[in-house]
């Protein structure tokens, strides 16, 4: 970064704040839209489902719960690991960072790839969007959530570049705070999708 | 290097940027106000010319329109608007004045301008973010305009676009058209949401020392409240469009009843966003007009706890009155009853805050300067149109006048009478700040009195027209025989509307003029006690020499024994004799 390029970084608070740093609170701000836009579509779930006499069809006569749960357990343990980097960047433990950083990309990236995997196989069985309102609410729900778990995961390879070059060393590790709750965010979205999606 | 930087970059210093950091892809806080500014009055003009073809179609309805010959003969076959441009006019006129004009106007030009400024920081929490708010509006901006030139022509549905009028291309033979509108709208999302998030960040996190919640000015209140209100409603407009693109793209049925969908979920949707959004385009309003008024009357401002609480309040209500756009719609009359009921109740805090203008007026030395003008045409357009507002909340009455002109009328006293005059306001007070030159106030004078007179005279009669059973979006309202004789009253109206858009060139030729050889303004032109008048016009990359400290309320005019009628916030208050420097 060169000077001229850089912003003006304010200082992380000011004496009237509120004691969070400003990264952490744009992050909770940003989630609190968040929450509304997953609220928007699950909210028209629940209406389109439950708000009529219209017959649905059992998910799991259609979805494979067993490996949706596999993948699920996986995401949560991904959320562990994430735990465990801020934990350790917090002792300033380098090595245990990038090694739990890297275990978290890789069990994110994984439930990407299961997901893209079950909705493959899915389409080849002919559940496509326009099958009716399952199909349509079932691929914008989880597609979104899947958007948002690879964008979680583009990020956070990022991150684990930057922690690998240092970046978070001698206590300036709210990088990854930051995303740890928009991580553990995601994973928290997921479990609602799985419960009234998959399960009920 | 980045700790260097940080180190000293709370502090106004050495300006190094090459051009393009400095004035195209730039994250100053300033700038970006200002490239909003000249974006949004760009789409001002074109919602604006928008308009002048539906009132002319009104007007003169069947006649060719002038220079309508340019446009290609399947819109206007032989200069005359066709039915189906007519209602692309009148759904494209909303798209643009709503989202591309009136809320960038107030939201991306005054909340990215003022915030820093005004609570003593630097710049904004995260001015990456806050630049590419601005680099997505161009793309959502884009995305928009095309529409209107793709085969099959832009939406027709209204801006609210009705489901399953607009995911049914069998009505109307738009495809393309709603498509580009839907995708516009979810990168305009975007670039609201960065928006917000930073006004809501800098707000509570980069206060100067001694800026308490309770001295900030009541435009930074305003403006927080309503980038609140963004971050909870337009994600929710987001998740709804997204499904109406997919129900035109990719087969879903989620507002298709013929699939099982329901039509009524997107008006549910569409309002649970579209109401909070009426107060995102007015809580700005009344944040510049008290900022304005306080200044104009030389006192403070009356009930400022209150002014507060009221638009607290305003802003939470808004939230739960979405139903009274859905009265028409086909609603249980026990929960018609329950919105008209919550809708009535924003009556109590708007009325908390007029008369809290009106107390701040009561007795002052009122200096009517063109920013005060406006700020008071604001107030009493604004009263106009919150009790025509009365009218819509109550079922009956909006059974009757919900789908004809008296809720454009209301409407147009709400969002121009009341939103675009405090922008104006807003504009003739701060330019001298954002462009350090002044501009001329007869001739500021002169485009508020013409603007003033034929805004009413324009919007005003709709009244009437609508009261005599006029609908709105009706293409040629002499076909109906009782409305016939209404048709003078249209005419009238038309040739107001082109007046009213002609007095906007005054304001043009002024700013234009100013830019070019306009009287350099001084530092504090209005003598006003906010912090942004205590640095130079225009302040410099990082806006302050030292972090400012505040002493002071925000309206601290008038204070019987001081030397000057106004103090300075940062005015440390041993020196309180002396305030001028």
């Amino acid at each position: 970064m060169t000077a001229h390029e850089a912003p003006l970084a304010p200082e992380a608070t000011a004496p009237h704040s509120i004691g969070v740093h400003t990264q952490k609170l744009g992050m909770w701000v940003f989630l609190v839209s968040e929450v509304m836009f997953f609220t928007a579509l699950i909210g028209s779930y629940i209406i389109l489902r439950w708000g009529t006499d219209a017959p649905w069809p059992e998910p799991r006569t259609v979805l494979a719960i067993p490996v949706t749960a596999l993948n699920t357990f996986i995401l949560i343990c991904s959320s562990v690991s994430m735990v465990k980097a801020y934990a350790a960047a917090v002792k300033d433990d380098q090595r245990g960072l990038k090694r739990w950083l890297l275990t978290t990309v890789v069990g994110g990236a994984t439930f990407v790839g299961v997901q893209v995997r079950e909705y493959i196989h899915l389409v080849q069985k002919g559940f496509l969007p326009s099958s009716g309102l399952f199909g349509a609410s079932f691929y914008t729900m989880t597609g979104f959530h899947g958007f948002h778990v690879t964008c979680g995961v583009l990020s956070m390879i990022w991150v684990t570049i930057r922690a690998f070059r240092g970046k978070y060393a001698g206590g300036k590790y709210q990088g990854i705070e930051t995303i740890g709750l928009y991580w553990h965010f995601v994973d928290l979205v997921w479990i609602i999708l799985f419960t009234i999606v998959y399960l009920i | 290097m980045t700790a260097a930087v940080t180190a000293h970059g709370a502090h106004a210093h050495a300006d190094d940027r090459s051009f393009v950091r400095k004035y195209v892809f730039s994250t100053d806080h300033k700038i970006i106000g200002i490239q909003f500014l000249f974006l949004s009055l760009f789409f001002l003009l074109v919602g604006g010319l928008l308009a002048m073809g539906i009132r002319w179609q009104l007007g003169f309805p069947g006649q060719a329109m002038p220079l309508g010959g340019w446009l290609p003969q399947g819109v206007a076959p032989g200069g005359v608007v066709a039915p189906k441009m007519y209602i692309s006019l009148v759904t494209m006129h909303g798209t643009f004045m709503i989202f591309f004009a009136v809320m960038p106007l107030l939201v991306g030009v005054f909340a990215n301008y003022l915030i820093p400024l005004k609570i003593g920081a630097p710049d904004m929490a995260f001015p990456r973010l806050n630049m590419w708010s601005f680099w997505l509006m161009i793309p959502s901006g884009l995305l928009m305009l095309s529409s209107l030139f793709v085969l099959g022509g832009s939406s027709v549905a209204g801006w609210t676009v009705y489901a399953p009028l607009s995911n049914t291309p069998d009505y109307t033979g738009v495809h393309l058209g709603q498509q580009l509108w839907c995708l516009s709208i979810v990168v305009f999302g975007a670039s609201s949401l960065l928006g917000s998030v930073n006004y809501i960040t800098t707000v509570i996190n980069l206060r100067a020392p001694g800026m308490t919640w309770f001295r900030m000015p009541l435009s930074v209140w305003a403006l927080f409240i309503t980038a609140v209100l963004a971050i909870l409603a337009v994600p929710v407009l987001a998740g709804a469009v997204i499904m109406l693109f997919f129900d035109q793209t990719i087969g879903t049925h989620f507002y298709l009843p013929a699939g099982g969908g329901q039509p009524l979920m997107w008006q549910h949707l569409f309002w649970f966003f579209g109401h909070p959004e009426v107060y995102i385009l007015i809580l700005p309003a009344m944040g510049i007009a008290s900022d304005v008024i306080a200044n104009g009357a030389r006192k403070p401002i009356f009930g400022y706890t209150s002014m507060v609480w009221a638009m607290v309040a305003i802003a939470f209500l808004g939230f739960i009155v979405w139903g009274h756009h859905m009265f028409q719609s086909g609603m249980n009359p026990t929960l018609a009853s329950a919105f008209m009921v919550s809708t009535i109740v924003i009556a109590v805090p708007s009325a908390i805050k007029v008369f809290n203008w009106l107390g701040t007026l009561w007795r002052g030395s009122i200096h009517f300067t063109t920013p005060m003008l406006n700020a008071l045409a604001f107030v009493s357009m604004f009263i106009i149109g919150g009790l025509s507002g009365i009218f819509m909340a109550s079922t009956p009455v909006d059974m009757y006048i919900h789908g004809t002109y008296f809720i454009v009328a209301h409407i147009h006293y709400v969002l121009f009478g009341g939103s675009l005059f405090a922008i104006f306001a807003g504009i003739y007070f701060w330019f001298p700040k954002m462009f350090g030159k002044q501009l001329d106030e007869r001739l500021g004078k002169v485009h508020f009195a013409l603007t003033f007179v034929f805004y009413n005279l324009t919007f005003f009669p709709m009244h009437i027209l609508g009261l005599g059973g006029e609908m709105r979006r009706i293409y040629d309202p002499t076909v109906y025989d009782y409305l016939r004789p209404l048709q003078p009253i249209n005419v009238f109206i038309t040739i107001n509307a082109f007046l009213l858009f002609l007095s906007q060139l005054v304001m043009l030729w002024n700013v234009i003029r100013t830019l070019a050889w306009g009287k350099k303004a001084e530092m504090n032109p209005w003598h006003d006690c906010g912090l942004e008048w205590t640095v130079p016009s225009p302040p410099p990359h990082g806006n302050f020499e030292h972090t400012p400290t505040v002493y002071h309320g925000p309206y601290e005019f008038s204070v019987p024994g001081a030397a000057a009628d106004f103090i300075p916030v940062n005015q440390p208050p041993a020196q309180a004799g002396e305030a001028h420097r």
